[in-house]
C-alpha cells in the first residue's frame, strides 16, 4: 500500500472534522474492503479515519425496532442476546458473512456503505424495512441503496446506527459462490403485517434490490407453492463467470422458496 | 513399540511446523539486503516497442532496474527444457528461447519485462509503477482449438506447435477400431489448474564477492537441479560456485521443480549490485506466474469385441503448454501420459498422438500426478461410457477387461512393463467399504429426498519414481533419475541422514529415520535427515513423481547396508570371530552359537576411537554413501469409488462418501500414506468440482484471486474410508511403490462418473469439470428440453 496519514478521533463530530482536514481522505470501519484495496494500491487516500472510537457499537431494543450502531462487529451482531431475541435471522445472517477473522473485523455500516453487491447485509436493511441513521438525517431503506456500490450518502456523511423493523417472520438464505462465498444469490424474506418484503442480494445489476412479484404472491399466501407458477425474469441480473443470469434467476426463486418455511 | 518400517508413528518434523518454527525462504534475512519486484506484462501478447526505466531509476531507494537488454549484455540464458520428445515428422521439439528478462516481446499475462531492486519492497513496487513500458500489442492466443491456426507466438515454432509426437502402433490399432464390433467414442477436456502451494514462491540471493560465489535460497523441489541449471546452463560459472538451499517449503505439487527466471534474475543481479536481493511473489503473481497444470483435450476411440473385450485404443490429444516450454513440460503429456493408457487394463493395441501447442497463457508443466491424472480420466471416463453403452455395471465391465494376476510381468502395448499388480481385491475390497451392492437404496432413500444420488468407479494405475535413467535418457530426459544417500553415524551412534531428495509436506524426516531404525535398531530420536543444500547433500534429484521413497529410500536402504557390513568386520575384529559368523539384528552384532555381542554404539566408537581395530584391512569411521538407479517404475494401482449428492434444483455436488483401496506396496508410515491419499483425494476433487483456471479471449486471467479461483475447502470433503491391498515392489530393497500421487489421480473420473450416474435418469451423459453448480443445474435443464422437444 501507499503510505497514508492515520487518525482514530473518539466521536462522530471529530471524525468529520478530521475528513475535512483530508483532500480524499477515507473513514475507515472495519477495512475489510477498503485494507486490501490498499493493499493492492488501488485506491490512494491520503489520510484514513478510523472511526472504530466513536462509540457507534451499541445494540438495543427499541420496542417497533432494534437499533445496532453502525460500528458493530458482525460477531456482536451475531452473539447478541438483543438481535438473537427480536430478529434471530438477523443474528445467524451475522453469523454466516465471510470467516471468523472477517466477522471479528467487519461492521455493519461498513459493510452497508460500501453497498456491495454480493454482500449479505444490504438485503437485511431493504427487507427489514430498515431506517439508516446518519449523523445529518434518518434514510428509508427504499431510498438508500441507489446502484451497484452506490448509496444515499453524502460526501462527509457517517452512518451511525441503523434501525430494522421488527418482523414476525423472516428468513434468509443464501447460495454462496463457492470460490469467495460472497452470496452469488442471498434473498431476505420478511413478513410484517401490512405485507412480505422481499429483498435479493449477490444478483441485481445494480445492487440489492426488492422483488415486487414476489412480494405480492407471499403477500396473498406465505408459502413456497404460491412461489411456484412463478416466472422469474433474468433481465438486469448480474452475469459472470461463475453464473449466468437465467441460474441466478433460478436461485432466487430456490432460495426464495428455501426461505419460506 | 516398533518405530521402524510400518509403523504409524507421528512426524518428527511437526513441532516445527505447529508451533510456527519452520523457517522458510521469505523468513531469512541478510545484512544489506534488498528488494526485488518484477515489472510485468499486463498483456498477454505484444512486442516491447521501448522501456523507459529513468523515472523508476532516480526513485526513492532505488538500487538498480534491469531490463532484457542487460540479460542479453550479460549474456545471461534462460531456463532450459530437461526432456525432449521427437516429432513424427522425425523433427526435434521446437525449444524457443526463454529469456529471463523479456526480449523485445512479451508472451503471457505476467510475463517478466523489468526488475526494481531498492532498499525496501516498498519502494521497488511504487518505482516499478513508474516503469513505462510501450507494447505493440499482437493478436491473444488462448483458444487451445484454434492454436496452431493463430497468430505465431514463437518463431521457432511453426503453428504454434512444440511437437506433434506419437506412442504405439497405429496401423494395428486402426485395424482393431475398424473391425471391433463396437467403437466407444468420447471427447474430454483435462480442466486447468493452478498448482497454489500454501507459501508463494520467493529466492534469496547473495553473492560474495571474495570467494566470487552465490548463494541461492529458494522455494525448489530439487535444489540440486537448479543449481546445475543456473550455474552450468544460464549463466555459464563453475557449478561450484553456486550453493543452492532449500530450506523448509511449503508444499510444491510440482510447481516448484522448475528454475523460474525470478531466483535467476535475484541471483544475477546480487552479483551486479553485490548486496543480497529478496523476492517473495504475492498470490496475485502465483497466480499469474507460477507454471500451470493439465489443460488438454482428448479424444478417446474405445474398440470392443462382441464380448465386450477391449481390442484397441486410440487417443488423439492436444494439450496446452502455454507461452514457453517449461522444464518438464514435453515429458508430461507424453511419456507420463502416453504410456499409461492401458490403464489396468489388457488392451492389445493402442495408439496415442499428442500435439503440444503453445498459446499466450503461463506455461503448463507437471502438477501432481502430471500426465497420469489425465491419462486416467480419459481412460477411466471412456470405460464407464463403454459399460453405459453395453449396459453393462462399470465393475463387470473393468473386471473383464483387468490384466490377469497371472499375467505379471506385463508388457503394455505404450512401452511400460508392469512388475506386479492385482488389481480384482483391490476393487472388491473398496466396493466392501463403500458397500457397493446396496447402492441402489441409498438412491431410492435419497430420491425421496428429491436429491439424485449416483455411484462412480475409477481403477488407476500409476507409475512412480521415473526410471531407469538409460530410458529414461533413451526417451528423451536429459538428466539422470537416480537418488543419492548418505549415512553418517557419530562416534555415539546417534546418525546423520544426507538425500538428494527434498521434503516440502512429505514427512521425510520421519519416514527416511524409521528406515534407519528398521534397519539398524536404533531409536527414531537418533536419526536427523539432512536435505536441500548442495553444499551438504550429494547430488540428487529432488521430490517429484513419488519418487522419494522408492528412489531415495531405496538409496539410503544400499548406504545402509554398507554401513551393516563395515560394522560387521569391525565386530568381528572385536569379538575376535570371522565375519560369517558375525550376525546383526535388533541393534546388536553376535557371534552365532556363541553369547558374544556387540551394541551397535559400540561399533560405531571403536570406529572413531580405533584403538583395537582392524587397520590393514579397514579404515576408521563409519559414514557411507550409495546412489541407486531404479530397474524400472513402480506401479501403484487402485480403486477408488466415490458417492455423490445431486440437488437438481440448484446444480450443487454434495461428495458423500468415498472409497479408496490403493497397493502402494509396502507402507513405512500408514499414518503418512493415508494423509497422502486424503491430500491427493482433496485435489482431485478440487479438480473435478471446484477448480479451473480461466483465461478470457484476450488472455487476461480471468481467475486470479480466491474471488475466482475456487479451492477445496474441507466442508467440500466427506470422511474417507481409507483401505490398501499390497503386491510389493518387485525391484526396489523395500518393496514400495509410492503414493504421493495416487489420490490426485484416481478420484476426478471417479467424481465425474457418479456425477453421470446420478443423473443418467435425467438423460444426463455428459459432464465436464469443473462440475460446478451452474454447469450440473444447466446441463440437467438442457437434457429436460431435449426430453420435452
Amino acid at each position: 500500500m501507499y503510505s497514508t496519514k492515520y487518525v482514530k478521533p473518539n466521536s462522530t463530530p471529530e471524525a468529520l472534522e478530521a475528513i475535512k482536514s483530508l483532500s480524499e481522505g477515507k473513514f475507515l470501519a472495519g477495512g475489510m474492503t477498503l485494507i486490501p484495496t490498499l493493499k493492492q494500491r488501488l485506491a490512494s487516500p491520503d489520510g484514513l479515519v478510523d472511526i472504530s472510537g466513536c462509540n457507534l457499537d451499541t445494540i438495543a431494543d427499541e420496542g417497533e425496532t432494534i437499533k445496532i450502531g453502525a460500528m458493530s462487529r458482525h460477531v456482536s451482531v451475531a452473539e447478541s442476546p438483543v438481535v438473537k431475541k427480536a430478529i434471530p435471522t438477523l443474528a445467524s445472517l451475522a453469523e454466516g458473512i465471510g470467516d471468523r477473522q472477517v466477522r471479528n473485523r467487519g461492521t455493519l455500516g461498513g459493510s452497508v456503505a460500501n453497498n456491495d453487491p454480493s454482500a449479505c447485509y444490504p438485503s437485511a436493511v431493504l427487507a427489514l424495512k430498515a431506517t439508516v441513521h446518519t449523523n445529518s438525517r434518518s434514510i428509508a431503506a427504499d431510498d438508500f441503496f441507489t446502484g451497484m456500490f452506490e448509496t444515499a450518502l453524502e460526501e462527509d456523511e457517517i452512518i451511525e446506527s441503523i434501525s430494522f423493523s421488527k418482523p414476525t417472520k423472516a428468513n434468509y438464505v443464501k447460495f454462496p459462490n463457492p470460490a469467495s462465498r460472497y452470496a452469488m444469490v442471498g434473498v431476505f424474506v420478511a413478513k410484517f403485517g401490512e405485507g412480505v418484503r422481499v429483498a435479493v442480494t449477490g444478483a441485481g445489476e445494480g445492487g440489492v434490490f426488492r422483488h415486487k412479484e414476489m412480494e405480492t404472491a407471499l403477500s396473498s399466501n406465505y408459502s413456497s407453492d404460491s412461489l411456484s407458477s412463478l416466472n422469474i425474469a433474468s433481465d438486469g441480473l448480474i452475469s459472470d463467470l461463475h453464473a449466468s443470469a437465467e441460474y441466478r434467476a433460478n436461485l432466487i426463486k430456490e432460495m426464495t422458496k428455501r426461505a419460506v418455511v | 513399540m516398533s518405530e521402524g518400517i510400518g509403523a504409524s508413528v507421528t512426524r518428527k518434523e511437526d513441532k516445527k511446523f505447529l508451533t510456527g518454527k519452520g523457517r522458510y525462504t521469505d523468513d531469512i534475512n541478510r545484512p544489506g539486503q534488498t528488494h526485488a519486484y518484477f515489472v510485468r506484462s499486463d498483456v498477454a501478447h505484444a512486442n516491447i516497442k521501448s522501456i523507459d526505466t529513468k523515472a523508476a531509476s532516480s526513485a526513492d531507494g532505488v538500487v538498480a532496474v534491469y531490463t532484457g537488454e542487460d540479460v542479453v549484455a550479460d549474456g545471461i540464458g534462460g531456463p532450459i527444457c530437461g526432456w525432449v520428445v521427437p516429432c513424427r515428422d522425425g523433427s526435434a521439439t521446437k525449444e524457443p528461447p526463454h529469456p529471463i528478462l523479456a526480449n523485445g516481446k512479451v508472451r503471457y499475462v505476467g510475463d517478466h519485462v523489468a526488475v526494481v531492486i531498492a532498499e525496501t519492497l516498498a519502494q521497488a513496487k511504487s518505482a516499478a509503477e513508474l516503469v513505462e513500458v510501450e507494447y505493440e500489442e499482437l493478436p491473444a492466443v488462448v483458444d487451445l482449438e484454434k492454436a496452431s491456426s493463430a497468430t505465431e507466438i514463437h518463431k521457432e515454432v511453426p503453428d504454434n506447435c512444440y511437437f506433434d509426437w506419437e506412442l504405439g502402433d497405429e496401423a494395428s490399432t486402426d485395424k482393431a477400431l475398424k473391425s471391433a464390433s463396437r467403437v466407444v467414442k468420447l471427447t474430454v477436456r483435462n480442466n486447468r489448474l493452478v498448482p497454489n502451494a500454501m507459501e508463494p514462491r520467493a529466492a534469496l540471493a547473495e553473492y560474495d564477492d571474495i570467494s566470487e560465489s552465490y548463494t541461492l535460497h529458494t522455494t525448489s523441489q530439487n535444489p540440486q537441479l537448479t543449481r546445475l541449471v543456473i550455474a552450468a546452463f544460464m549463466f555459464q560459472i563453475p557449478e561450484s560456485k553456486l550453493r543452492v538451499v532449500a530450506p523448509d517449503v511449503g508444499g510444491g505439487f510440482g510447481s516448484k521443480i522448475y528454475v523460474y527466471a525470478e531466483e535467476a534474475v535475484c541471483t544475477w543481479a546480487s552479483k551486479k549490485i553485490n548486496r543480497p536481493i529478496k523476492w517473495t511473489a504475492d498470490r496475485t503473481q502465483a497466480f499469474l506466474s507460477d507454471a500451470h497444470g493439465r489443460d488438454h483435450i482428448n479424444n478417446v476411440q474405445l474398440a470392443l469385441d462382441d464380448n465386450n473385450k477391449i481390442v484397441g485404443l486410440r487417443v488423439d490429444t492436444i494439450c496446452n503448454l502455454g507461452s514457453y516450454l517449461s522444464a518438464f513440460a514435453v515429458s508430461v503429456p507424453t511419456y507420463l501420459h502416453g504410456t499409461l493408457l492401458s490403464g489396468v487394463y489388457d488392451i492389445p493395441a493402442i495408439y496415442t498422438n499428442v500435439k503440444g501447442m503453445a498459446t499466450t497463457t503461463a506455461p503448463v508443466d507437471a502438477y501432481r500426478g502430471a500426465g497420469r491424472p489425465e491419462a486416467t480420466y480419459l481412460l477411466e471416463r471412456t470405460m464407464d461410457a463403454a459399460a453405459r453403452e453395453i449396459g453393462m455395471d462399470p465393475t463387470e465391465f473393468r473386471r473383464l477387461n483387468f490384466i490377469p494376476k497371472d499375467a505379471f510381468p506385463y508388457q503394455t502395448q505404450v512401452a511400460l512393463q508392469y512388475d506386479t499388480g492385482d488389481y480384482e481385491p483391490q476393487l472388491d475390497k473398496a466396493m466392501e467399504m463403500i458397500d457397493y451392492k446396496n447402492f441402489e437404496t441409498r438412491r431410492s432413500e435419497a430420491a425421496k429426498r428429491g436429491m439424485y444420488r449416483g455411484i462412480g468407479v475409477s481403477t488407476y494405475i500409476e507409475a512412480c519414481g521415473i526410471a531407469p535413467s538409460a530410458v529414461a535418457g533413451a526417451l528423451g530426459s536429459r538428466v539422470g533419475l537416480y537418488e543419492s544417500a548418505s549415512v553418517r553415524v557419530d562416534p555415539t551412534g546417534t546418525i546423520t541422514v544426507f538425500t538428494g531428495a527434498h521434503s516440502h509436506g512429505q514427512g521425510h524426516a520421519t519416514t527416511f529415520a524409521q528406515i534407519v531404525s528398521e534397519k539398524l535398531g536404533v531409536p527414531l530420536a537418533n536419526v536427523d535427515l539432512i536435505h536441500g543444500d548442495s553444499e551438504k547433500n550429494s547430488f540428487g534429484m529432488g521430490t517429484y513423481g513419488s519418487r522419494s521413497l522408492a528412489v531415495g529410500g531405496a538409496a539410503l536402504v544400499k548406504a545402509l547396508d554398507k554401513v551393516i557390513e563395515k560394522s560387521k568386520k569391525i565386530a568381528a575384529h572385536l569379538m575376535e570371530a570371522s565375519v560369517e559368523d558375525v550376525e546383526f539384528k535388533e541393534g546388536k552384532f553376535a557371534v552365532a552359537g556363541t553369547d558374544k555381542e556387540k551394541a551397535f554404539g559400540e561399533i560405531a566408537l571403536a570406529a572413531y576411537v580405533p584403538h583395537n581395530y582392524p587397520h590393514e584391512t579397514l579404515e576408521p569411521g563409519l559414514e557411507e554413501s550409495a546412489f541407486y538407479d531404479p530397474l524400472n517404475f513402480t506401479y501403484p494401482s487402485g480403486a477408488h469409488i466415490a458417492e455423490v449428492e445431486v440437488d437438481p434444483a440448484t446444480g450443487v455436488v454434495k461428495v458423500v462418501d468415498w472409497a479408496a483401496c490403493d497397493d502402494f506396496g509396502n507402507l513405512i508410515n500408514p499414518m503418512i500414506v493415508e494423509g497422502q491419499v486424503h491430500g491427493g483425494i482433496a485435489q482431485g476433487i478440487g479438480q473435478a468440482l471446484l477448480e479451473d483456471a480461466h483465461y478470457d479471449e484476450n488472455g487476461q486471467l480471468l481467475t486470479a484471486s480466491y474471488m475466482d479461483y475456487c479451492m477445496p475447502r474441507a466442508d467440500d470433503l466427506p470422511s474417507f474410508k481409507v483401505g490398501y491391498t499390497n503386491t510389493p515392489c518387485t525391484h526396489n530393497d523395500l518393496g514400495v511403490k509410492g503414493c504421493g500421487e495416487a489420490g490426485a489421480i484416481a478420484s476426478p473420473p471417479a467424481i465425474i462418473n457418479a456425477i453421470i450416474d446420478a443423473l443418467s435418469p435425467l438423460g444426463v451423459t455428459d459432464m465436464s469439470m469443473p462440475a460446478t453448480p451452474q454447469k450440473v443445474w444447466k446441463a440437467i435443464q438442457d437434457s429436460q428440453s431435449i426430453a420435452a422437444e
